[in-house]
């Protein structure tokens, strides 16, 4: 990938940075319902994007994202918990009939309206639980502003090759805090390239076609009938009530983000030779602890760290690492550890402790004490 | 043999005004030389929306309610004008998803929808919606419903839908139908229909024509002059970056180690912005920074603070743990600030005069932010905080405001000249 020439010194939050990485990766529409933290992106893009329309909830939200998707948009919208709870049965819909879109999923303190202008890590296990049926889509969560931008575009193309819906995980500290940063460090964006269903038989809207993904054709288009079905549904998107291929489809559907999940498989791992503890953190925390990890290191004690990008469905690989440590530390911004219990269930390994944190975010002092136990 | 349709078996109760709605809907759109693939056909939850399967038209079968807002989604991103789309739904959906007709009504969109007004809700059983008429008896209300049902095709008319028609469903219905289906913009056709199954077994000796009647909800049609939605909002401005003001490293800094501080103050007085104009400075001097602001849900009153880290390296972790520096000029920066002023074990405190500082480990230092007036009362802090820690210089700041296009909007001279005699002094 060609890099930006001269260093570019500016100040700039992380809600700059996604929006102009999805214009650039190829979104082309917003959705707007005001909410506290994500307002700037909001903002941004209705800027930025070809298209923005202003919702008059979040469940219309959803639902003209999904008629806009059907027409061969990607569309994009940001809220943060009491809007996200609204769109859950449409994001199910949107799942159900395979559009691409991406849903930026800012956290701020709850339940309910909680506490706005507050960060928060707090709803990963909402996340892992939201689809019916307990199926997965796929969850990206970026831990800087360079993962922000490489991630956004990336959630953009994986809604398109993956013709499902994709939520960007992020919270306010990231999307709200100004920060000094280099632009000539970001990657130049591939636009995404789409390609449709272009054969000369009817189209077949969810014949599972390469990685099990079905391929695309627009409902306005005038050559092929397309059918799209939120209802348990065959190949051809008629609802069925539970025939053998409705339910093959349903099975489609579990088994399509798992088995490409190696494809959007994204971490990062910094292991040091001979270390026995990892510490195991995501998003905002991530920083806490890559700090936390300096300093454990400087006074000698050896450590990992393991930071997860792809949050859900969780990859295989991040399993693979923490089964090859003594004791796992997870650095998260709630008090339940809700991402190691999505790994691991309510009834934690002895091997692993949790850190965790409401109201102000985790600091590297608490993960270094946890660590240095 | 019907282009629309494919097959005149539909899946409904021998009765049933679905199926008349149905069959119409497929005549008036050949009757209007309409080709199935010009034709979307968005439908709801319910019994109205299991024609799906029967169509050749695009079909697409969202939620219960949601079909409307579905279609206006559609709609917004249609190429072609040609192209029809044509919601159905029921009266249950009509409620749960108001606020999706009102929606499009008032923006016009350029669809129709066919509410199947069966005034129950069909495939749960028969229960009351509200759409069911004063004295209709369903399954849940044996007696009689006691409240009148919204007139849905007023709402629609007052939210602004080009067309709105209520008509009985009887007969042929497709030239009414038709009428809707070629106006430009929004238009919304309220059938009125007795459900075989539960409207006639509560309500056995009623006739349709006198329920209408009787409920005042009577057929017509309303018209609103209006063009329908075209030209979309959005965006025109290139990058993003482009309204970034590109920093160099004009300026020198001594600062070796990162250092940490927090403003704290009232909305109101310039807090973000001075934070953000040191942010500026600071990155003019070579150095990095970060700047989180907190404030209370409601912008423009209580407090509000800016925690900045600053740092000859990249920073990771922007959160404060022990702030170096904390400066306070007003009675809620001081309240936000308390415990952590208190439990300072080193640093300064830069205070306004009129307050009282806590009991703090740290260097106290007390001034007349406001001497320069309240607006401005932030930044002269941050200038007085710069001067007596010399980790950048003030240049940088002066310059960063000028730059700004700001010095005629703040006192410049005026706190300059006061800084200056507070070092001079110091
Ligand atoms: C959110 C939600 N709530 C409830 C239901 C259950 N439900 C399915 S069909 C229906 C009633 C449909 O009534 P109506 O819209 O009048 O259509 P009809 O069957 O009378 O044609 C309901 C309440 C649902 N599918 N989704
Ligand atoms: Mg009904």
């Amino acid at each position: 990938m060609q890099r930006m020439t001269d260093r570019k010194n500016v100040i700039i939050d992380g809600s700059r940075i996604v929006i102009e990485a999805m214009a650039r990766a190829g979104a082309d529409s917003f959705i707007g319902y005001p909410i506290t933290p994500a307002n700037l992106l909001y903002q941004y893009a209705a800027q930025r994007l070809p298209l923005m329309l202003p919702a008059p909830d979040e469940i219309t939200t959803l639902q003209w994202m999904s008629g806009l998707s059907a027409c061969g948009r990607i569309p994009v919208t940001a809220t943060s918990f009491p809007g996200f709870a609204l769109m859950i049965e449409s994001i199910n819909m949107a799942f159900m009939m395979e559009l691409p879109m991406v849903i930026i999923l800012v956290q701020r303190l709850g339940p309910a309206t909680g506490t706005a202008t507050c960060g928060a890590q707090g709803d990963i296990a909402l996340l892992k639980g939201m689809i019916s049926g307990g199926h997965q889509l796929p969850v990206l969560c970026p831990y800087d502003f360079n993962d922000c931008w490489n991630l956004s575009a990336r959630a953009v193309s994986l809604s398109a090759q993956l013709r499902t819906p994709v939520v960007f995980l992020t919270s306010k500290e990231e999307m709200m805090t100004r920060k000094s940063f280099d632009l000539s460090t970001l990657d130049d964006i591939e636009p995404l390239k789409r390609s449709y269903y272009s054969g000369d038989k009817p189209y077949t809207p969810y014949k599972p076609g390469e990685n099990l993904v079905p391929e695309f054709l627009p409902v306005t288009n005038d050559r092929w009938q397309v059918r799209l079905n939120a209802s348990t549904h065959n190949p051809e998107g008629i609802l069925q009530h539970s025939s053998k291929e409705a339910l093959a489809n349903t099975r489609r559907l579990e088994e399509k983000s798992l088995r490409n999940l190696p494809d959007y498989t994204i971490c990062d791992l910094n292991e040091q030779k001979g270390a026995e503890i990892l510490i195991v953190s995501y998003g905002v925390t991530a920083a806490a602890a890559r700090d936390a990890v300096a300093v454990i290191r400087e006074s000698g004690k050896k450590i990992s760290m393991l930071i997860p990008k792809t949050i859900l469905p969780v990859p295989d690989i991040c399993y693979k690492i923490i089964d090859s440590y003594k004791r796992v530390i997870f650095a998260e911004e709630n008090i339940n550890g809700q991402y190691a219990k999505v790994m691991f269930g309510e009834r934690l390994p002895g091997s692993i402790r949790i850190v965790g944190e409401i109201g102000t975010m985790v600091s590297k002092e608490q993960i270094r004490m946890e660590a240095t136990r | 043999m019907s282009k629309i349709l494919n097959t005149q078996a539909l899946p409904y109760c021998k009765g049933c005004g679905h199926d008349l709605i149905a069959k119409s809907t497929a005549k008036a759109l050949e009757d209007m030389g309409l080709d199935p693939l010009d034709v979307i056909i968005v439908t709801d939850i319910g019994c109205h929306g299991i024609i799906d399967s029967c169509l050749n038209t695009h079909t697409v079968h969202g939620l219960h309610g949601r079909s409307v807002a579905l279609g206006a989604g559609i709609a917004f991103g249609l190429e072609s004008p040609e192209q029809k789309i044509i919601v159905f739904i029921g009266d249950g959906g009509s409620t749960i998803g108001l606020q999706h007709i009102l929606e499009a009504a008032r923006l016009n969109l350029d669809m129709t929808v066919v509410v199947h007004n069966n005034m129950l809700y069909g495939m749960t059983g028969g229960q009351t919606s509200g759409l069911t008429p004063c004295g209709f008896r369903t399954s849940t209300s044996v007696s009689g419903n006691p409240w009148d049902g919204y007139d849905l095709c007023a709402l629609a008319h007052k939210s602004g839908a080009a067309y709105t028609g209520r008509i009985a469903g009887i007969g042929d219905i497709s030239s009414s139908l038709g009428e809707a289906f070629a106006v430009k913009g929004f238009s919304l056709v309220e059938v009125i229909e007795i459900c075989p199954g539960y409207g006639v077994k509560f309500n056995p000796k009623r006739k349709l024509s006198e329920i209408i009647e009787s409920s005042g909800k009577l057929p017509g049609k309303w018209e609103n002059l209006r063009d329908p939605f075209g030209e979309v909002q959005g965006s025109k401005s290139g990058s993003l970056f482009d309204d970034l003001d590109i920093l160099g490293s004009d300026f020198k800094s001594s600062l070796e180690k990162p250092f940490s501080l927090i403003i704290s103050g009232s909305a109101g007085e310039g807090v973000q912005l001075a934070a953000a104009l040191l942010s500026s400075a600071v990155v003019r001097s070579g150095l990095n920074v970060t700047q989180k602001g907190s404030y209370p849900v409601t912008v423009g009153v209580g407090f509000s603070a800016a925690e900045l880290i600053i740092s000859p390296d990249p920073i990771g972790y922007h959160g404060l743990d022990n702030p170096d520096v904390i400066v306070v000029t007003s009675v809620e920066g001081l309240a936000h600030c308390r415990s952590r002023i208190e439990k300072m074990t080193g640093g300064m405190l830069f205070i306004d005069s009129s307050l009282q500082s806590p009991q703090t480990g740290a260097d106290v230092r007390s001034y007349d932010f406001r001497s320069v007036g309240a607006r401005a009362a932030c930044l002269y802090a941050i200038f007085i905080f710069i001067n007596s820690t010399g980790y950048i210089s003030g240049e940088s700041l002066y310059r960063t405001i000028s730059d700004g296009g700001l010095a005629d909007k703040i006192p410049v001279d005026k706190i300059r000249e006061l800084t200056d005699q507070w070092s001079n002094r110091g």
